[in-house]
C-alpha cells in the first residue's frame, strides 16, 4: 500500500519517526530483494539465504525491528504500536519485507516475555529478535491434539534437572529446530495442573525427530521422540504445574498471529487479485465482464468477505487500543480467516482449470504450482492452532455462555 | 439405490469384491509411488478386461457385454471407493462414441478388441485447461488430423484417441503424427498434452451432436466413480469418529461433529440419486440427457468436494499427511470436477437448457 507523505501534518509526532524509518531503510534494504518475500518457508522449510538476504536480515535483527515493539533492552525494536505501524507503511511502500519470524517471533517470545524469568528473557529474546535461533512447539501428542491437556510426555523430577520421556507430533520445523518450548507432565494425577512448560535444545541426547510428509508433498513437521532427555530445572518457565496457564497464553498469541493479526494472512492474501486471473483464463463477455457468471458472483463472495474480515480486523485492533483488552470480534477472527484463506486458495484453483491442478513438471505456471502447494497446505489453518471446531466451542461457552453438553 | 437386474447386482458385487480385495487404496499408492510411465495400473487393468468390465458397453454382437451405463456406473462406483487406477472411464468414453458414430467397418475394428481389454481408448477434445466444447481449432484436412489436445485422461497410453476437430469427431490411431507430452496433475493419473501433426484420422458419423453426446457420457461416468469416492470418504471419516477419542469421549459423540455428519449423509442420498438418474437417462436414450447430466456433474462436484474437505478436516493432523488416505480424494476430486465441464460450467448449461 503506498501511502503518501503526509505534508498536510507537519505537526505530526510521527513524522520524526517517519522519516528516520525512510532513510534508514533505504539505506539496508536491497532493492533486489523488492517482493522476494517467501511466503513458501513457512510450507517448505527454510531456504539457502543469497548473501543479501542475509545483509538485510542481519541489519534488520541488530535494528531490532523484526520485533519492532519488544522491549529494547532485549533486541526490540522498542517502538511503539503506532510508529510499529508506521514501520510497515514504510517498508511496504518500497516492497520491503521482515526477515524475522517463525514461532520464536509469534508465540514463544511474547510469552516469555510475560512469564519468563529475567535471565530466560536475556538468554532467549535477543537471538530472537535476531533470528539466529529457531524455535519448534513440543505440544501435539498422537492422543493429545484438541484435548491437549490429556498430554502424557513425563518430566520426572531429578533435583536440579528432569529427565523427559515420550513423544511429541506434529511438531513443525522440528528438524530444522535449534530448540523446543514444551508441555510436559509433571504429576500424574491431576490434569491441568500438573502440565509444566519447559525449555529442551534440541540437540540434547535422546531428542530424535522424524519428518512426516504433508499431502501438500513437504515435509515441514515432525514425529519427536524424547528418551530419558535431560533439561535443566532452570529451562522452566514459570512454577510447576503452571504450565497450562502459560502454554494457554502461547495458544493466544499464536491464534492472533494466525488470524491475521501478524504477517500471515496478509502475506496469504497477496498475489494476483482473483478477477484479474479470471478474466485471463476464463475470457470476457461482451461487456469486459468474467465470463463464468457463476464464477464472478462467487469471487464477488469472496472479495466482499475479505473486506469485511480486513475491516473487523482493524476494527478490533483499534477497539482494543481504545478498551486496553481484546475485543470481542477477536474470537471469530482465526475462524473467518482460515475459511476465508480456503476459499481463495480453491478459487484460484477453479480458476485455471486443469492448468490450476498441476503437481510438477512441464506444462505449468510457477505460480500455479505454488497455489496447489499452498491450497494443500491451507487444509491445515483451519486444524491447527486450535481448530475451528474447537474455537467455535470456545466462542459459544465463553463468550456465548452457552452449556457444555456433557 | 437404483433398481437393479440380478445381473446389475452380480455386476456391482464383483466389483466390489474386486476392488476391496485386489485393488484397494494401497494399490493406487504403490502406482503412484512407483510413477509408471503409463499412470496407471496395468496389473488391475488387464484383470478388468479379463472379468469383461472393458467391454460394458460394448454390444454382445461385438464381443461386449452390452449392458448399457447404469452398469459401467456401477462398476466406476466402486472402483472410485478404493481409488483403482485404470482407464477405464476414458477408454468407455471413447467406446460411445464408436458405439454412437463408429461405422460398421469401424465398430468390427476397434469394439471387439475393446471388449477383450486389448485397447486403451482416450478422448481428446479440449484445447486449453478448461472444458470448452465450443473451442475447438483442431482441423482434418486430407485424412490428416492436426492440433493440440490439452490434459487427455490416459494419453499417455492411449493406442486409440477419439479426436474433436471442427466438424466432428476422428479415430487417430497409432503414432504417426502423434506427440505425447505427460502433465503430472495432483492426482498422479495420466493426463497428457497429445500434439497431432498430420496424423491419419478418420471421421465418425455426426457433426458437433455426437461430441455432446459423448462428453456427456464422459461426464456421466466421470459421477459415477465420484460417488463411490464420495462415500468411501465419508464412510471413512464415519468410522474414524467413532474410534478416536479427545476429551475422554470419541469424537463421534459431539453433537457439532454428528450434524456435520448428518448433513453430508444428505448430500449424499441427492448425489446418488442424480448420477444414477444421469445413468439411466442415458440408458433409457432420453431426450433430456444432456440436462440430467448437468445436473448430476454439478452436485456431484459439489459434494465431493464437501466430503473431502470435511475428510481432512475431521480427521485433524493425520488427515494432512500423505501416509493418510484423505489426501488422494482431495486431489482427485478437484481433477474429476474440473474435467468435462466443472459445477459452474453445467449449473451455465443448465440454466441455458432450461431456457433462463
Ligand atoms: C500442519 C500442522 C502443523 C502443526 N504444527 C504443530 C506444532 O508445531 N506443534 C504442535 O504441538 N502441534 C502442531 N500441530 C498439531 C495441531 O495443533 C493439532 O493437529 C490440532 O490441535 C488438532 O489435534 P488432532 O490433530 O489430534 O485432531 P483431533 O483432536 O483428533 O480432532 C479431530 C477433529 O475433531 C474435532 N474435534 C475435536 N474435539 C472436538 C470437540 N470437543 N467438539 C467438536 N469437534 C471436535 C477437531 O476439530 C478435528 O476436526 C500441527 C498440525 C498441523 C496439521
Amino acid at each position: 500500500m503506498a501511502t503518501a507523505p503526509e505534508i498536510d501534518a507537519p505537526t505530526d509526532p510521527l513524522e520524526g519517526f517517519r522519516a528516520h524509518a525512510r532513510e534508514w531503510l533505504g539505506a539496508h534494504f536491497p532493492p533486489s530483494l523488492k517482493g522476494k518475500d517467501n511466503a513458501m518457508s513457512a510450507v517448505e522449510g527454510p531456504h539457502e539465504n543469497s548473501s543479501e538476504e542475509d545483509a538485510w536480515q542481519a541489519a534488520m535483527g541488530e535494528k531490532g525491528w523484526g520485533v519492532p515493539t519488544w522491549p529494547k533492552e532485549y533486541g526490540g525494536g522498542g517502538l511503539s504500536r503506532a510508529e510499529a505501524r508506521v514501520l510497515q507503511e514504510e517498508m511496504a511502500r518500497i516492497g520491503a519485507w521482515n526477515p524475522i519470524g517463525g514461532m520464536g517471533v509469534m508465540m514463544f517470545g511474547p510469552t516469555l516475555l510475560e512469564y519468563g524469568s529475567e535471565e530466560q528473557k536475556r538468554e532467549h529474546i535477543p537471538a530472537i529478535a535476531k533470528g539466529t535461533v529457531r524455535w519448534c512447539q513440543g505440544y501435539s501428542e498422537p492422543g493429545a491434539g484438541s484435548d491437549l491437556a490429556s498430554l502424557q510426555c513425563f518430566a520426572e523430577d531429578r533435583g536440579d534437572h528432569y529427565v523427559v520421556n515420550g513423544q511429541k507430533t506434529w511438531t513443525s520445523g522440528g528438524q530444522w529446530a535449534d530448540k523446543c518450548f514444551m508441555l510436559v507432565r509433571t504429576d500424574k494425577t491431576k490434569k491441568h495442573e500438573g502440565i509444566t512448560f519447559v525449555l529442551c535444545d534440541m540437540d540434547t541426547p535422546g531428542v530424535e525427530v522424524k519428518p512426516i510428509r504433508l499431502i501438500s508433498g513437504s515435509s515441514p513437521f515432525c514425529e519427536t521422540f524424547f528418551t530419558d532427555v535431560k533439561v535443566p530445572k532452570a529451562n522452566r518457565v514459570g512454577q510447576e504445574g503452571e504450565g497450562w496457564t502459560i502454554g494457554k497464553r502461547l495458544l493466544q498469541h499464536e491464534r492472533s498471529s494466525l488470524s491475521g493479526g501478524g504477517s500471515t494472512a496478509g502475506r496469504m492474501f497477496s498475489g494476483a487479485p482473483l478477477g484479474q486471473l479470471a478474466k485471463k483464463y476464463v475470457g470476457v463477455d461482451e461487456q469486459g465482464r468474467i465470463a463464468d457468471a457463476d464464477l464472478r458472483g462467487r469471487i464477488v463472495r469472496h472479495d466482499m468477505d475479505m473486506r469485511a474480515f480486513m475491516l473487523t480486523l482493524r476494527r478490533a485492533s483499534l477497539e482494543a487500543k481504545s478498551n486496553q483488552g481484546p475485543s470481542a470480534a477477536t474470537s471469530i477472527m482465526k475462524n473467518v480467516g482460515a475459511r476465508i484463506m480456503q476459499e481463495r486458495s480453491e478459487l484460484l484453483i477453479e480458476i485455471r482449470g486443469l492448468a490450476g491442478l498441476g503437481w510438477e513438471g512441464e506444462g505449468f505456471e510457477a505460480d500455479a504450482l505454488k497455489d496447489v502447494r499452498s491450497w494443500l497446505f491451507g487444509k491445515a489453518v483451519s486444524i491447527y492452532g486450535g481448530s475451528s471446531e474447537i474455537q467455535n466451542n470456545v466462542i459459544a461457552k465463553r463468550i456465548l455462555g452457552m452449556l457444555d453438553h456433557q | 439405490m437404483a433398481v437393479l437386474t440380478e445381473e446389475q447386482t452380480m455386476l456391482r458385487d464383483m466389483a466390489r469384491e474386486w476392488a476391496d480385495n485386489e485393488s484397494p487404496v494401497t494399490a493406487f499408492r504403490k502406482m503412484r509411488d512407483a510413477a509408471p510411465a503409463a499412470f496407471y495400473d496395468a496389473a488391475a487393468w488387464q484383470a478388468q478386461g479379463e472379468m469383461g468390465w472393458a467391454g460394458i458397453l460394448v454390444p454382445e454382437a461385438r464381443g461386449g457385454a452390452g449392458m448399457g451405463y447404469l452398469s459401467l456406473g456401477l462398476v466406476l462406483e466402486q472402483l472410485g471407493r478404493t481409488l483403482a487406477a485404470t482407464p477405464l472411464a476414458a477408454t468407455a468414453a471413447a467406446t460411445s462414441a464408436l458405439i454412437l458414430g463408429g461405422s460398421e467397418a469401424q465398430q468390427a475394428e476397434w469394439l471387439p478388441r475393446i471388449a477383450a481389454g486389448d485397447v486403451v481408448a482416450a478422448l481428446a477434445t479440449d484445447e486449453g485447461p478448461r472444458f470448452a466444447p465450443d473451442k475447438i481449432a483442431t482441423i482434418v484436412e486430407g485424412g490428416k488430423l492436426s492440433g493440440t489436445k490439452e490434459f487427455v485422461a490416459e494419453g499417455d497410453s492411449a493406442h486409440l484417441f477419439v479426436v474433436a476437430a471442427t466438424d466432428g469427431l476422428y479415430l487417430v490411431s497409432g503414432d504417426e503424427g502423434v506427440t505425447r507430452s505427460p502433465r503430472k496433475l495432483t492426482d498422479s493419473r495420466s493426463h497428457a498434452q497429445i500434439r497431432f501433426d498430420g496424423a491419419p484420422a478418420e471421421k465418425l458419423e455426426g457433426g458437433t451432436d455426437l461430441l455432446t453426446q459423448v462428453t456427456d457420457r464422459a461426464a456421466a461416468a466421470l459421477c459415477a466413480e465420484m460417488l463411490g469416492m464420495a462415500e468411501a470418504a465419508f464412510a471413512q471419516t464415519n468410522d474414524y469418529l467413532k474410534t478416536r477419542v479427545q476429551f475422554g469421549q470419541v469424537l463421534a459423540s459431539f453433537q457439532a461433529l454428528q450434524h456435520r455428519m448428518a448433513k453430508m449423509f444428505t448430500e449424499l442420498e441427492l448425489m446418488r440419486s442424480v448420477v444414477e438418474g444421469a445413468l439411466e437417462a442415458i440408458d433409457s436414450g432420453r431426450a433430456n440427457v444432456s440436462q440430467e447430466v448437468s445436473l448430476a456433474k454439478a452436485v456431484s462436484g459439489e459434494t465431493l468436494h464437501l466430503v473431502s474437505r470435511e475428510m481432512v478436516q475431521l480427521h485433524g493432523g493425520i488427515g494432512m499427511t500423505d501416509e493418510h488416505d484423505a489426501g488422494f480424494t482431495l486431489k482427485r476430486a478437484r481433477v474429476l470436477e474440473a474435467m468435462w465441464g466443472n459445477a459452474a460450467w453445467h449449473r451455465e448449461r443448465f440454466a441455458q437448457l432450461n431456457g433462463y
